[in-house]
């Protein structure tokens, strides 16, 4: 099997600050890959390169399509790289109102993905979406809701279900639980873990929580100071850590 | 017979970064080999390092020396120097751990717990769902407990389902740390005769078993782990 995604040598610099300092990766077909370290460890800007939204100083990422041919992520034009986020990628923001049109109701967000890749037929959009809107568990009878009026759990809700609505084959995610109350958070995390399993999505999340990585990631990687410090098997990464400072964030986790 | 897991030099230490680098060694040396349709019990005193050794073995811990082989899918596999990518696929068709305590995923009923790891082998939902409750009914756990998240059981229902998902697939590697610490003498019996199906279908076994009436039960033959002297 070859890897969906690869990246080698990034390099980025805020500054005098390493952003990304020599990194390297790969994402296979069905994997779910977590990002974690502290805040300014370069994760969310390691997300956004990965995703074409940034561009690094030196290093290259190659994204594998369907039919196996390689592209060179920096060097599509931007509709191509439009088209991409429209069909085989998707983008989970943190704030879902970077994800979401406000101005649209709830199942317009959703057929609006459905409708960028060919979908014409009203009926079975309207359809399609009131199913996508029980999967996340919001009540289909809110399908002409406006967002403003969800909760930031249900507007989270509303984000997954208009980016996975597509089925894209690789989904980014930053900090997808970053502003949500606890019980919140650990309804939309089982929700994700069951919605990746099912549809087999390769997954690269950003998150600085642990056990949320843990539940949902089959591999882990540990970031500090822009450089991946360690990484493997979640599970050994977080029960053998080898790393001064995947110790550290180990240890500093509260046992629940 | 020839074995189906087996490790050479197998060695294991941590270092404590946080407490000045102190490094602790745990395992040194470490042979072991098991046969298909063989169960090994691993003895030794408490602290010896038995549950460091089944935790290496399953590559929840990485080994600091030797090697771990496994027969996967006819191959041998080096689950010491094996990337993610196989050790998880060496879990999903070869390797089963049932550890001391469920790691409970909120919100997932119990019989989607067990199913889970047939599923991941391909077995449809249809029949990946009976196969699960047909396991915990054996288990004695309720039907009317299957549809529940495991989370508020007891913690001898939560071992039986943790039990269930465990000998679901039919490993052909089985590893089982205390399997039957929280039950009782009834649900030990079960355990007993399920792991006597498992050998007899071809399963090799390697086991943690304070209780030496199940150990006597079940155990081919004992495999001593030894402490490791301590540095002066």
């Amino acid at each position: 099997m070859s890897a969906l995604l690869e990246a080698s040598g990034l390099a980025l610099r805020f500054g005098a600050v390493p952003a990304l300092d020599g990194v390297a990766l790969e994402i296979f077909p069905g994997e779910v890959v977590a990002i974690v370290g502290e805040s300014g460890s370069g994760k969310t800007t390691l997300l956004r390169v990965l995703s074409g939204m940034m561009r690094p100083e030196a290093g290259e990422v190659r994204y594998r399509d369907p039919e196996g041919g390689l592209h060179v992520v920096h060097e599509m034009g931007e509709a191509e790289l439009r088209r991409l986020h429209r069909t085989d990628w998707g983008f989970v923001h943190q704030n879902p109102r970077d994800g979401l049109r406000m101005r649209v109701s709830a199942g317009g967000n959703i057929g609006e993905r459905l409708m960028a890749v060919g979908a014409r037929h009203y009926g079975n959009i309207r359809a399609e979406a009131a199913e996508w809107l029980r999967r996340v568990e919001i009540d289909p009878a809110r399908i002409d809701d406006m967002p403003a009026l969800f909760s930031g759990g249900m507007q989270q809700r509303l984000q997954i279900a208009r980016t996975l609505v597509t089925r894209p084959r690789l989904v980014f995610m930053d900090e997808p639980t970053g502003g949500l109350d606890v019980s919140v958070q650990a309804k939309l995390l089982d929700m994700i873990r069951a919605l990746v399993a099912d549809l087999g999505l390769a997954v690269v999340i950003v998150t600085h929580d642990i056990a949320a990585a843990r539940l949902l990631a089959h591999r882990l990687l540990v970031m500090r100071r822009g450089q991946v410090v360690e990484q493997g098997l979640t599970d050994r990464v977080l029960d053998d850590p080898q790393h001064e400072y995947t110790q550290l964030l180990v240890a500093s986790v509260l046992a629940a | 017979m020839s074995w189906a897991i087996r490790t050479e030099g197998l060695g294991k230490s941590f270092t404590l970064h946080l407490q000045g680098g102190v490094r602790i060694p745990v395992l040194e040396g470490v042979d072991l080999s098991v046969a298909a349709g063989e169960c090994v019990a691993l003895a030794g005193p408490s602290g010896a390092g038995k549950s460091t050794l089944m935790r290496l073995l399953y590559g929840n811990y990485g080994a600091a020396a030797g090697r771990i082989l496994i027969r996967h899918h006819g191959a041998e596999v080096d689950l010491a120097a094996a990337d993610a990518r196989l050790v998880r696929e060496v879990r999903r068709e070869t390797l089963g751990y049932v550890s001391q305590f469920l790691r409970v995923i909120p919100r997932v009923p119990t019989l989607d717990i067990v199913a889970e790891p047939l599923m991941a082998r391909g077995v449809a939902r249809e029949a990946a769902r009976p196969r699960a409750a047909e396991l915990l009914a054996q288990l004695n756990l309720p039907a009317r407990l299957h549809g529940l998240p495991p989370a508020t059981f007891s913690g001898g229902e939560q071992q039986r389902v943790n039990l269930a998902r465990g000998f679901a697939p039919g490993y052909p590697v089985l590893l089982l740390d205390e399997p039957t610490a929280s039950l009782d003498a009834g649900n030990r019996a079960v355990v007993v005769g399920l792991i006597r199906a498992a050998k007899a279908a071809g399963s090799a076994i390697i086991g943690i078993f304070h209780d030496t009436e199940v150990r006597d039960q079940v155990a081919d033959r004992l495999f001593e782990v030894l402490p490791m002297p301590v540095a002066a």
